[in-house]
């Protein structure tokens, strides 16, 4: 097509005017605002207009519910801020957060070398990696009712600890103070390391492979090629996506909602069940949004990690 | 001196072995239970000692929740939801990153930081104001309510996928195109979409299942049975019978086939295409 095309071009303009960027006339730098035009309608309307909405509710009092709602400065935030609920969802947020992200990393990265070992044949490979992936391809709705039905304190957990003789009787995971949190957490971990995974193992695959032949010729054994070779061929890699974690992982709403709502005794509530029970169960749109933009806020600082990060590479 | 290499060699090979089968019953035994639940009677499902197969397997739930109107109408939803905003980001994006790739023009670095950091904002801090927007708009309990929410999730990430496969296609087949008298327009649709068909069918994949795993906006916006999606139908399940753990499972299966072939047919391309995305975004 461009060969039949090429003499043409070169015919009627003489090859003084490249096609394309011939005309920059006021229509022609006007044209990709148009193109852009129902993108930029979207983000407006998606993003813009809905944060400042939220930004303003949340200096008033009683939006939503009420009609006229008057200015209330920053006491929607000092009411959050004081709030020993909202400081209970923080903390265990962090705890949860931190916890899944260090853990998905240990084992995205563990199941990645093992998958990218050359030891194995294709097809091992190629069925592992299915069943590794599987814990990711559930929507968490599913993915919570599965460990409601495995954490039950009847239930086939239980049943296996019990065997082993590890536990004396069944344990309520989900229903006890002192263990819901980590059971959620745990919950967590199965059902995102496979994210990881993936891209770990995309970047184990990028390794040049000469880097192991030259630390193999000066006589390294496998630990000192993992800390020396792989470890800081990786870190880009595990450094984006340890804070893509961290803010996807803070974001987590549906997991937490469906096995134990937060409780029991708001030990597993987290920043966001805490907003939407603020919002949607006591319809105190203000205070919820003051806390939504306290999400906003400690997002944005993950973010800014992430985005500085990019930019180092 | 060779033996020892070779027995390192199959020692190594074991450890490696027994680690994948040790991770692989991690990641494969919950799904396992999930299946074989959904195949006992609800009465057996605690049964104990617990048995992968019971003397009642039947698939009883599955007719269960597949002759229920009620649930028949979630996947209904699920399904128009999904292909909507399927359809509907593939076009936006397209447009966006046409301009992206094709085009140098004032604050395009701005708005192009602006699509990236969408991704970061947490739908938390969205639902309210999408709550009192929807309901002001009238679109509170409707499809489009859901489909135009979606699509802050999956604008984004098309945008930012589709530039980058647009910019891998070199620019003289769309001057081809104009040299005929085309217009960036004819090029867009004549040239570079036909060939882009494989990037869109990554893109379309990953903004269909986003949309079908959907669940705050989809409790949020929604209050009727005839507009909850198949999320949602399976938290209902759990309150409103009294726990069918045999019915909650197939629901859960059924949910989760569209996601399930989707990966399985398209898995090579999705997964280059979004680790890709995910490290360069």
């Amino acid at each position: 097509m461009t060969s039949t095309t090429a003499p043409k071009a070169a015919a009627p303009t003489g090859g003084q005017v490249t096609p394309g960027r011939a005309r920059a006339t006021l229509a022609g730098r006007l044209t990709p605002y148009g193109y852009l035009s129902p993108t930029v309608l979207l983000i407006v309307v998606l993003m813009v207009v809905p944060i400042v909405m939220v930004i303003s509710y949340s200096f008033r009092d009683n939006v939503i519910v009420e009609a006229n709602p008057v200015f209330a400065g920053f006491a929607n935030y000092t009411k959050v801020l004081t709030d020993p609920d909202f400081l209970a969802a923080l903390k265990n947020t962090a705890l949860f957060i931190s916890v899944s992200t260090v853990a998905h990393l240990v084992l995205g990265l563990a199941f990645a070398m093992m998958l990218n070992s050359p030891l194995l044949g294709g097809v091992a490979k190629a069925v592992f990696r299915i069943v590794y992936i599987l814990p990711w391809l559930f929507t968490i709705a599913v993915i919570a009712v599965i460990w409601r039905l495995l954490l039950d304190p009847s239930g086939v957990v239980n049943y296996v600890l019990r065997t082993l003789g590890l536990i004396q009787e069944g344990v309520n995971w989900l229903g006890d103070p002192d263990k819901a949190l980590w059971a959620i957490t745990f919950v967590n971990i199965w059902s995102g390391y496979p994210f990881f995974m993936i891209s770990l193992l995309a970047a184990l695959q990028g390794i040049p492979g000469n880097l192991y032949e030259a630390a193999a010729m000066d006589g390294t054994n496998w630990y000192q090629r993992f800390v020396h070779v792989t470890l800081p061929q990786l870190r880009p890699v595990i450094v984006s996506m340890a804070v893509l974690d961290l803010i996807w992982t803070s974001q987590q709403f549906a997991l937490i909602w469906m096995t134990t709502g937060g409780g029991p005794l708001n030990t597993t509530e987290m920043l966001s069940t805490y907003t939407y029970k603020q919002a949607f169960s006591e319809y105190e749109f203000a205070t919820a949004s003051a806390a939504a933009v306290i999400v906003l806020l400690l997002t944005m600082i993950l973010a800014f990690f992430y985005v500085r990060q990019q930019r180092e590479r | 001196m060779a033996t020892t290499v070779k027995t390192r060699r199959t020692l190594a090979k074991a450890g490696v072995l027994t680690g994948l089968v040790i991770g692989g019953l991690f990641a494969f035994l919950p799904v396992l239970w999930m299946v074989s639940t959904s195949l006992k009677s609800n009465g057996e499902v605690f049964q104990n000692p617990p048995k992968l197969v019971t003397e009642s397997f039947s698939f009883d739930a599955y007719w269960a929740i597949l002759g229920d109107g009620t649930q028949l109408r979630y996947f209904l939803n699920s399904y128009v939801v999904a292909f909507a905003v399927t359809i509907l980001t593939l076009l936006v994006a397209l447009l966006a990153g046409f301009a992206f790739s094709r085009f140098t023009f004032p604050f395009q670095k701005t708005i192009n930081a602006v699509i990236v950091s969408v991704q970061a904002v947490p739908p938390i801090t969205l639902v309210i104001p999408y709550f009192g927007l929807v309901v002001g708009l009238g679109l509170y309990n409707t499809y489009p309510g859901l489909i135009l929410t979606h699509m802050v999730f999956t604008l984004p990430y098309a945008i930012i996928m589709i530039t980058a496969y647009l910019n891998t296609l070199p620019r003289e087949l769309d001057e081809s195109v104009k040299v005929d008298g085309g217009t960036n327009w004819t090029a867009l649709w004549r040239i570079l979409v036909p060939i882009s068909v494989p990037g869109l069918i990554a893109v379309g994949v990953y903004t269909f299942m986003i949309s079908w795993n959907e669940y705050l906006f989809a409790l949020s916006l929604t209050r009727t049975d005839d507009m909850r999606t198949v999320p949602i139908g399976i938290q209902l399940l759990m309150g409103q019978h009294s726990y069918e753990w045999n019915q909650m499972m197939a629901m859960s299966i059924l949910g989760s086939v569209p996601v399930l072939l989707l990966f399985l047919l398209f898995q090579r391309r999705f997964i280059g295409g979004l680790t890709a995305g995910a490290v360069k975004a």
